[in-house]
C-alpha cells in the first residue's frame, strides 16, 4: 500500500487491532444491511409479485422511454452548456472592466439560485407573462444556465492556471486578442480541465432528475408511475431500486470516461495543479471563492 | 411603476408564506448540515483508515450515494419509507435523513482531499516524536487539513442549502413550495418565484461571507 499521511505500515499489535476493527466493521455493516433487508422482506418488497413488472415489455418500455427523455435532456443541455460556458468564460476574462462585471453578475447569479427554483421560474413563471414553456424546455434551459455558469468558472480557472508566457508569446507573434483566446489559451485550458468538465457533466446528468418535480416525464417520473401500478401491488421500492441502478450505472460510465480522459492526458505538473484547484468546486457544482 | 408596486406587494401581502417557507428551509438546512458533518466525518475517516474493510465500505457508500440523484433519494424516503412498516415519521424528518445521507458523501470526500493536502513529513514527524494514531490525527493532521478544507466545505454547505428546495417536491412545506401556497391564494407565480430566488441569493451571499471570515480567522500566520 502507498505511504499514507495518517499511519505507518502496521506492526504486530496494530495488525491485531486492525483485524478486530475489520471484524467490527463487517458485523456493524452486515447488521445494518440485514436490518434493511429484513424490513424489506417483512413488508413484502421481495415478493415475486412486486418484481413481476420486469417481465412485461410494455412496463419496461415505460422505463426505456423515461430513460430516453432523461438522456435527451442531458445531451442537449450538456452540449449547449459547454458552448454557453465557453462564451461566459470569455466574457469573464474580458479586458474591459464593465464586460467582466456584467458577466460576473450573470455567472454568480445563476450559481446562487437553486436549480429547482430556476426550473420553476421557467416552467410556472414564464407562461404567466405569455412565454410558452414545455417541461422539457424548462429542464434544459435551467440545466444550461446553471451548468454553463459553473463550466465558465472551470474554463476561467483553466485559463488563469496557464503560464503567462503562453499569451505573451501569442501576442508577440502578432495574434489578435480573439485569436490568442480561441487558438492558444482555451484549447489548453480545456485539456487541463477535461476531467473536471466531465465531473460537472455527471452533476448535470443527476440534475435532470429535478425535472421530475416540474412534471417532465423522465426516468424518475416513470419510476413513480410504475410504483403506482395496482397490478403489481404498488412496487415503488422495487421500481426505485431499478431506477437507482440505472442512474448509478450511467454516472459511473461517465466517470469512467473521465478517468480514461485523465489517463490519456499527459500529466504535466501544471495540469495537475490547475485540476486540484478546481476539483472540489466542480464536484459539488459550486462556487470557488 | 405599477409593475414594481405589485411585485413588491406579492412579498409584503404574503409575508407569512415566505416566513414559514424559509423557516422550514433553514430548519432543514441546519439539522442536515450538522448531521452531514458528523456522518461525513465518520465516513471520511473510514475512507482513510488503515483497515481495508473500512475503506471498502466507505468507498462503496460514497460511490453509490453520490451517483444517485438527490431527487431519487428523497423519493425513496418520502414515498418508499412509509411502505416499510417502520415507525411513522413526518416528511420534514424523512427529507432531513435523505439530505444527510446525500450530503455526508460530499463532506467525506472534501475531508479526505483536505487530509491529502497535508505534507507527509508532518505525519512522519508526529509519529517520530511518539504520538499515537489518534494524537497525530487530532493534534497535527486534522487542524491543518481543516484549514485547507474551509472553502470546499462551504461549497458543500451552499449546495446543501440549495438542495433543500428538492424536498418541496415531496410534501415538505419549505421555500420551494412557496409557489404552491401563493397560487392557492391566487397570487401570480413569477414575482413570487423571483422573490424566492432573490432570498436564496442573499442566503448564499451570507454563507460566502461567513466562509471569508473563517478563512481569514484560520489563515496561517
Amino acid at each position: 500500500m502507498a505511504a499514507s499521511v495518517l499511519f505507518d505500515a502496521p506492526g504486530p499489535k496494530a495488525k491485531v487491532r486492525n483485524a478486530i476493527l475489520a471484524v467490527v466493521t463487517i458485523v456493524v455493516v452486515l447488521g445494518i444491511l440485514a436490518f434493511i433487508a429484513l424490513q424489506f422482506a417483512n413488508s413484502g418488497q421481495f415478493e415475486a409479485r412486486k418484481w413481476e413488472f420486469l417481465n412485461y415489455p410494455r412496463i419496461l418500455n415505460l422505463l426505456w422511454t423515461g430513460l430516453g427523455h432523461t438522456l435527451m435532456a442531458f445531451a442537449v443541455a450538456a452540449v449547449v452548456a459547454l458552448v454557453v460556458g465557453f462564451l461566459l468564460a470569455v466574457g469573464r476574462l474580458s479586458d474591459h472592466a464593465w464586460v467582466r462585471w456584467i458577466f460576473t453578475v450573470i455567472v454568480e447569479l445563476f450559481r446562487a439560485v437553486p436549480l429547482l427554483i430556476l426550473m420553476m421560474l421557467l416552467y410556472y413563471g414564464l407562461p404567466t407573462v405569455g412565454v410558452k414553456m414545455s417541461p422539457f424546455m424548462a429542464v434544459v434551459i435551467g440545466l444550461i444556465a446553471y451548468n454553463g455558469s459553473v463550466l465558465a468558472e472551470v474554463f476561467r480557472a483553466g485559463v488563469q492556471s496557464l503560464p503567462k508566457g503562453q499569451s505573451e508569446a501569442a501576442y508577440a507573434i502578432g495574434l489578435r486578442k480573439t485569436q490568442v483566446m480561441v487558438t492558444i489559451l482555451l484549447p489548453q485550458a480545456i485539456k487541463a480541465m477535461l476531467p473536471v468538465i466531465i465531473a460537472q457533466l455527471v452533476v448535470a446528468l443527476k440534475d435532470t432528475a429535478l425535472g421530475f418535480i416540474i412534471t417532465y416525464d423522465e426516468l424518475l417520473y416513470a419510476v413513480k408511475l410504475l410504483g403506482n401500478q395496482t397490478r403489481f401491488d404498488f412496487p415503488l421500492i422495487p421500481a426505485a431500486i431499478v431506477g437507482a441502478v440505472i442512474y448509478i450505472g450511467m454516472c459511473l460510465l461517465l466517470s469512467g470516461v473521465a478517468k480514461f480522459a485523465e489517463h490519456r492526458i499527459n500529466r504535466s505538473p501544471k495540469t495537475v495543479k490547475a485540476r486540484e484547484a478546481m476539483k472540489d468546486a466542480a464536484e459539488t457544482g459550486l462556487p470557488t471563492p | 411603476m405599477d409593475f414594481l408596486a405589485s411585485f413588491w406587494h406579492v412579498l409584503t401581502n404574503n409575508l407569512d408564506i415566505f416566513r414559514d417557507g424559509f423557516a422550514m428551509t433553514l430548519r432543514l438546512f441546519f439539522v442536515s448540515a450538522i448531521g452531514a458533518l458528523i456522518l461525513g466525518t465518520i465516513v471520511g475517516a473510514m475512507r482513510v483508515s488503515p483497515v481495508p474493510v473500512m475503506r471498502a465500505v466507505g468507498t462503496v457508500y460514497v460511490n453509490t450515494v453520490r451517483n444517485t440523484p438527490l431527487t431519487l433519494i428523497l423519493l425513496f424516503f418520502a414515498l418508499g419509507y412509509p411502505k416499510l412498516g417502520l415507525p411513522k415519521v413526518d416528511y420534514p424528518t424523512l427529507a432531513t435523513i435523505g439530505l444527510i445521507l446525500y450530503t455526508a458523501t460530499y463532506v467525506a470526500e472534501t475531508l479526505r482531499s483536505g487530509i491529502n493536502t497535508v505534507p507527509l513529513g508532518q505525519a512522519e514527524a508526529a509519529r517520530a516524536i511518539g504520538l499515537t494514531f489518534s494524537q497525530s490525527l487530532g493534534q497535527v493532521i486534522m487542524p491543518q487539513a481543516f484549514r485547507a478544507v474551509v472553502p470546499p466545505l462551504f461549497s458543500v454547505l451552499i449546495a446543501l442549502l440549495k438542495n433543500t428546495t428538492v424536498a418541496a417536491g415531496f410534501g415538505v412545506a419549505e421555500a420551494g413550495a412557496i409557489r404552491q401556497f401563493l397560487s392557492e391564494r391566487g397570487q401570480p407565480a413569477l414575482p413570487g418565484l423571483i422573490w424566492v430566488a432573490l432570498i436564496f441569493v442573499v442566503l448564499v451571499l451570507l454563507l460566502s461571507l461567513l466562509q471569508r471570515w473563517f478563512e481569514k480567522k484560520w489563515r496561517v500566520a
